[in-house]
C-alpha cells in the first residue's frame, strides 16, 4: 500500500465510507506520483502553455500544434526509467510503445520517435554497457517493427546514473485538424477495449515507478509486442479516418484504473464497466489485478451505437481482439462490476485528481560549495586533449546507436541523424519539421536553474541551426525523490528556469512528464530535465547541415566565456565537478537566434553548428569531419572573456554558433551581425586536411582523419569490444 | 497499366512505395490487402518492406502463406514483373519464388545506412533501362539481409545473370559474393534488400542523389512496351 495516511483520510472523507480493497488498488495506481503529478502539479502551472499555434497543450495525451494548411503536429514525451533499469530490452521497448499510443490517442499518425538516454560510465561499468546495449536494442526492435523512424535524440553518460538509466522517448505525429480526437461522449456510448489480452505483467507498474528502485521487481515490467502495436496503429487510423470513434485512450501506467477514470473525468461523465468481459491471457485474475494490470498494446475506444459495427469490422480486419466492456453513463462515477457483482464505485473526478502533496524545499549545501572550483593546470598538448574529448562517449559520434534504428522509413527524413544539429522531417503540407531533444545533467546538478535554461536554449539552437523557427516545447523532468527537500529545491529551480526561458522567448510548453524517485546505486541521480523543441521550416532552401566546404570562411557567433562548471572538459578530462555553469543572457540569446534565422532565410550561410558539449573546439572539429575538410583558425579572432586557452577551446557558453560562409556573402553576413548588435569573429577558413588552431604558433594541429577516427570509433569500441 | 502494392499485417514500407509510384512517377498504383485472392487486372506487383507478422518464426515465412501469394505466384508464372524489397525479398524467398535464404547480418544487428549497389544484370523489367555496372546510391535497413545460397545455386545465379545487384565495396549484410538482389530464371521476379523507394527523391538523399528512381522508371518503361 503506497497511499499515505493523509490520502487515506481524504479518500474516506470524500467517499463518506471505507473504500474496499479493489477501490484502494484503483486509487493507489491513479494517485501514484507517476500518474497523478501530485508533487509537481502546482509548479507546472508556471509554464506558459498558450501560443498562436497551440491547439491543445498539457493535460492531453499529446500536445497539438497547428502547422497550417489544415494540418497539425502532435508531440509527447515519456520515460521508462525504472523498468529499463531492471529489464533494459523490454523496459525501453514498452516505453516506445506507450508514447506512440499517446500520439495515436489524439487521432494522429506517429511519424517519428526520438530518444534521450542516460547511463553510468560505460568506460568503467559493465552494467552501464549492458544497459546501454539492450536499451538501444529494445528501442530499435520496437520502433523498426512499427515502421516509425527513430530520427534523433541524445545520449549522456555520468556516474550518477550508475546501475540505473534514464530512457526518455518522444514521439511526433501528424494529422488533419478536423480529425483530432477531442474526447466527447454521450450517455450509452460503448466503451471498447482492444488489443493485447490482459495478464499479470506490469502489476503495480505505476507504483513501482513512484518509489526508489530498491528491488528488481521484474513482474512490474511489461512485455513488448510491436507487431500488435503496428496493427493497433493501422486500425486506429482507419477508425479515425472513418470518423467512427469519439474518444481514444491508450492504456499505460495504472492500466484500466487510470484509463477509465481519466477518460470519464475528461468527458465529464461516468463509465460503467463489467471487467469479466475483458479478454485475458491467464485465468483466475482478481478484479484488482484486472484493473491495474499494465499489459501493453491496449487501446480504449468510445464509440456510439451507430458506429459500433464499423469499429468491429476494422478491428476484425486486423484480427485485433476486442471486448465491449461497458458504457458511458450520466452520473460521474466509475462503476466497476464483475458479472453482476459491484466491485467498485467512486466519482471519476475523485480518482483522476489526487490530493496535492505539499513538498518542502531546501537549497542543498553542495550548490554553494561547488560553485567555485580550483582551475586545473594547463595541459601541455591541447591537440591530444581535443582527441580525448572527441572520444568521450558523451561527445563521440552516436553512429553505433542510430544505425540500429530505422531512421528513414516513412520517406520523410530529410536530415538524418549524424548530419546536423537536429533531424528534419518532410511534412504533408509542404513544410518541414525540425526536432531535437537535449539535456545536460552535469550543468543541472551544479546549477539547476541555469542548467535547465541551458538545455532549453541548446534545443532551440539545434532546430534553428537546421533552418527552423522553434514553435513549441515538451519537457521531461527527471529527479530523485520529491520527498527530499533538497531534491525538490532542484526541481523547483529547474522548472523556474524552463518557465523563464519559455516566457521570454515565447515558446510554449505543449506537453511533458515528470519522473521522480530516480535513484541509482550511488543514490539520487543528477537533476535531468530533458527538453524537446519542435521547429517549423517553411522553405526547403532554409535547411542546413553542419558539413563545411573547402574554401568557406568560418565565423564564430557569440562570446566565449569562462564558464567551465559542469563542462565535459572539467568532468571528463580533469575529474573536476564544480565551477560556474554557463548562463544564458535571455535577451541576447533571443537576438542571436533571430539573427541566425534571418541569415539562413536570406541564404547567407552554407552550414551551421551550435556550440554546446565540448565547446568550440569540438563543434569545429565535427564540422570538419562531416565536411571531410580541415580548418585553419586564428584563435585571437574569437570573441572571448577567457584568460586561458583551454577554457576558450572547451567552454560550453551558450548563444554561440559556428557558420561557414562563401566569400562573396561574407560582407552580407558581417553587415547583418553588426546591425543586429551580435558579437562575432571571422576566425578562419575551411581548407587542407588538418584542424589547425593557432595563436602565436599552433596550439592544436591534428589531421581530420585522426579526429574522425577518435570520434567515430569510441562508442563502438567500448560496446562491441569493451 | 496498374501496379499492386501488397499489404501484409506488419508491412511498413507500403505507403512509401505508393508515394514514389503515385506522387513521384504519377503511375497507377494501389494497395492490395493480403487476404485478397484475385489479382486480375494488375500488371505488376510490389511486395514492400516491413515486418510482416512481426517477423515471427522467421522473417517472411508466415506471409508466404497469405492467400494473396497464390495469385502472386500465378502472375509470376505469367511473366508479370514482381518486385520484393527487403521484407518483400524475404517473402519471395520463403514462398519459393526465389532461391536461397536471408540470414542474420554478420554484425548480428539491425543496420540502417546508405551504401552503393551496382547493376549486375539488366535482363529484368526493373533494370532493363540501366547499364551493367551502373552504380546506385541507396540505403539498407534490415537485420536479416545476408543473402545465402549453397555454392551450386550461387554458381547458377552468377552464370545465368540472375544476380541483379551487388553491393559496391560496402556490404552491410555480409552476403555471399556481396549479393544485394537476385531474379528468378525468367528475370521477371526480383528481390532486393536495399530500399529503392527511399532513394528515389534527391531531397531524401544525404548526397542529393535519386538514382534508385531508375528502377521504378525501368518498370514503367517495361510495362509501356508490353502494351
Amino acid at each position: 500500500m503506497s497511499l499515505t495516511q493523509e490520502e487515506l483520510v481524504y479518500l474516506k472523507n470524500e467517499l463518506k465510507r471505507q473504500p474496499n480493497e479493489v477501490e484502494l488498488n484503483i486509487v493507489e495506481a491513479e494517485w501514484s506520483e507517476h500518474c497523478s503529478y501530485k508533487s509537481s502539479k502546482p509548479l507546472l502551472k508556471l509554464l506558459p502553455t498558450e501560443g498562436k499555434r497551440v491547439l491543445l497543450g498539457p493535460g492531453y495525451d499529446a500536445g497539438v500544434l497547428d502547422i497550417g494548411n489544415g494540418y497539425v503536429i502532435t508531440v509527447h514525451i515519456e520515460s521508462h526509467n525504472h523498468p529499463s533499469a531492471v529489464e533494459p530490452y523490454g523496459g525501453a521497448a514498452t516505453g516506445v510503445g506507450g508514447v506512440i499510443r499517446d500520439i495515436l490517442s489524439m487521432g494522429t499518425r506517429p511519424i517519428a520517435v526520438l530518444d534521450s538516454l542516460r547511463f553510468g560510465n560505460i568506460e568503467k561499468e559493465g552494467n552501464a554497457r549492458w544497459l546501454f546495449k539492450h536499451v538501444v536494442r529494445g528501442i530499435a526492435d520496437y520502433g523498426n517493427c512499427l515502421g516509425i523512424p527513430t530520427v534523433g535524440g541524445e545520449v549522456e553518460f555520468d556516474s550518477s546514473f550508475e546501475n540505473y538509466c534514464l530512457v526518455d522517448v518522444a514521439s511526433v505525429g501528424i494529422g488533419k485538424k478536423e480529425d483530432i480526437i477531442t474526447t466527447v461522449a454521450d450517455n450509452d456510448d460503448y466503451v471498447v477495449l482492444a488489443g493485447g489480452s490482459t495478464g499479470r505483467d506490469g502489476i503495480h507498474g505505476a507504483s513501482f515507478a513512484s518509489k526508489a528502485l530498491e528491488e528488481e521487481n521484474r513482474s512490474a515490467v511489461q512485455i513488448p509486442d510491436p507487431f500488435l502495436e503496428k496493427l493497433l496503429i493501422e486500425a486506429t487510423m482507419d477508425a479515425v479516418n472513418a470518423k467512427c470513434v469519439k474518444a481514444v485512450k491508450d492504456l499505460g501506467g495504472g492500466g484500466l484504473s487510470c484509463c477509465l477514470s481519466e477518460t470519464a473525468d475528461k468527458i465529464g461523465k461516468g463509465i460503467e464497466v463489467d471487467i469479466s468481459k475483458v479478454h485475458v491471457r491467464e485465468h483466475g485474475m482478481t478484479p484488482a489485478e484486472l484493473m491495474i494490470s499494465e499489459s501493453q498494446e491496449r487501446m480504449l475506444y468510445v464509440v456510439d451505437e451507430a458506429h459500433l459495427e464499423q469499429l468491429f469490422s476494422i478491428l476484425n480486419k486486423y484480427e485485433i481482439s476486442h471486448s465491449v466492456i461497458g458504457k458511458v453513463s450520466d452520473h460521474g462515477d466509475l462503476v466497476v462490476r464483475y458479472d453482476s457483482n459491484l466491485i467498485a464505485r467512486m466519482p471519476a473526478r475523485l480518482i483522476a485528481n489526487a490530493p496535492l502533496a505539499n513538498r518542502m524545499t531546501k537549497k542543498p549545501r553542495y550548490i554553494d560549495e561547488l560553485a567555485s572550483a580550483k582551475k586545473p593546470s594547463l595541459p601541455g598538448d591541447l591537440g591530444e586533449i581535443l582527441l580525448k574529448m572527441l572520444s568521450n562517449p558523451t561527445i563521440a559520434s552516436k553512429r553505433w546507436v542510430y544505425q540500429q534504428y530505422d531512421h528513414e522509413v516513412g520517406v520523410r527524413t530529410v536530415v538524418k541523424p549524424g548530419y546536423a544539429d537536429a533531424s528534419v522531417l518532410r511534412l504533408d503540407n509542404g513544410k518541414f519539421l525540425a526536432v531535437k531533444l537535449d539535456g545536460n545533467s552535469k550543468h543541472c546538478y551544479l546549477d539547476p536553474y541555469n542548467g535547465a535554461i541551458g538545455c532549453f536554449a541548446e534545443a532551440c539552437r539545434n532546430v534553428i541551426a537546421v533552418g527552423a523557427e522553434p514553435i513549441g516545447m515538451v519537457d521531461h523532468l527527471q529527479f530523485g525523490s520529491p520527498e527530499d527537500p533538497e531534491i525538490f529545491w532542484t526541481f523547483n529551480e529547474a522548472l523556474k528556469g524552463i518557465s523563464d526561458y519559455s516566457k521570454t522567448l515565447n515558446i510554449p510548453c505543449v506537453g511533458g512528464k515528470v519522473s521522480f524517485y530516480n535513484e541509482g546505486s550511488k543514490g539520487k541521480i543528477k537533476p535531468s530535465p530533458v527538453i524537446g523543441v519542435l521547429g517549423l521550416i517553411d522553405n526547403v532552401s532554409w535547411i542546413k547541415t553542419s558539413a563545411i566546404k573547402e574554401g568557406d570562411t568560418l565565423i564564430i557567433i557569440g562570446i566565449t566565456k569562462d564558464e567551465m562548471g559542469g563542462s565535459e572538459y572539467y568532468e571528463y578530462v580533469h575529474g573536476i565537478v564544480g565551477g560556474n555553469v554557463p548562463k544564458v543572457d535571455l535577451a541576447n540569446d533571443g537576438t542571436v537566434m533571430q539573427t541566425m534565422m534571418n541569415m539562413i532565410r536570406n541564404g547567407f550561410v552554407n552550414s551551421v553548428h551550435d556550440c554546446s558539449k565540448g565547446g568550440l573546439a569540438v563543434a569545429l572539429t565535427e564540422m570538419c569531419i562531416l565536411g571531410g575538410v580541415g580548418a585553419t583558425i586564428d584563435i585571437s579572432k574569437i570573441p572571448s572573456e577567457c584568460s586561458r586557452i583551454d577554457d576558450l577551446l572547451f567552454s560550453e557558453s551558450h548563444s554561440r554558433f559556428i557558420v561557414s560562409v562563401e566569400n562573396d556573402k561574407l560582407d552580407k553576413v558581417t553587415d547583418m551581425l553588426e546591425s543586429s548588435n551580435v558579437t562575432y569573429g571571422v576566425m578562419g577558413k575551411a581548407q587542407g586536411n588538418s584542424i589547425i588552431l593557432s595563436k602565436n604558433g599552433s596550439v592544436v594541429d591534428i589531421s581530420v582523419d585522426k579526429a574522425e577516427n577518435a570520434w567515430v570509433s569510441a562508442i563502438e569500441g567500448l560496446v562491441e569490444h569493451g | 497499366m496498374k501496379i499492386g502494392i501488397v499489404v501484409f499485417p506488419g508491412s511498413n514500407c507500403d505507403k512509401d512505395v505508393h508515394h514514389v509510384l503515385r506522387n513521384v512517377l504519377h503511375a497507377d498504383a494501389d494497395f492490395v490487402w493480403h487476404k485478397r485472392d484475385n489479382l486480375q487486372g494488375y500488371d505488376a506487383i510490389v511486395l514492400p518492406g516491413g515486418f510482416a507478422y512481426g517477423d515471427r518464426l522467421r522473417a517472411g515465412v508466415i506471409a508466404a502463406f497469405s492467400p494473396v501469394m497464390k495469385e502472386v505466384k500465378r502472375l509470376a508464372k505469367e511473366g508479370k514483373p514482381i518486385l520484393g524489397v527487403c521484407n518483400g525479398f524475404q517473402i519471395l524467398v520463403e514462398s519459393g519464388l526465389l532461391p536461397g535464404a536471408l540470414m542474420k547480418n554478420n554484425s548480428l544487428k539491425f543496420v540502417c545506412k546508405w551504401t552503393k549497389i551496382t547493376v549486375e544484370s539488366n535482363r529484368t523489367p526493373f533494370t532493363h533501362t540501366l547499364e551493367p555496372k551502373q552504380q546506385i546510391r541507396i540505403p539498407v535497413a534490415n537485420q536479416e539481409g545476408r543473402y545465402y545460397a549453397d555454392p551450386k545455386t550461387i554458381e547458377t545465379l552468377e552464370n545465368n545473370n540472375h544476380v541483379v545487384f551487388k553491393y559496391h565495396e560496402d556490404d552491410p549484410n555480409g552476403s555471399v559474393n556481396g549479393i544485394a538482389g537476385i531474379s528468378n530464371e525468367q528475370g521477371n521476379v526480383v528481390g532486393m534488400m536495399p530500399h529503392p523507394e527511399r532513394a528515389s527523391e534527391s531531397i531524401l538523399s544525404p548526397v542529393g542523389s535519386n538514382d534508385a528512381v531508375l528502377i521504378f522508371e525501368s518498370l514503367l518503361d517495361y510495362l509501356d512496351e508490353q502494351r
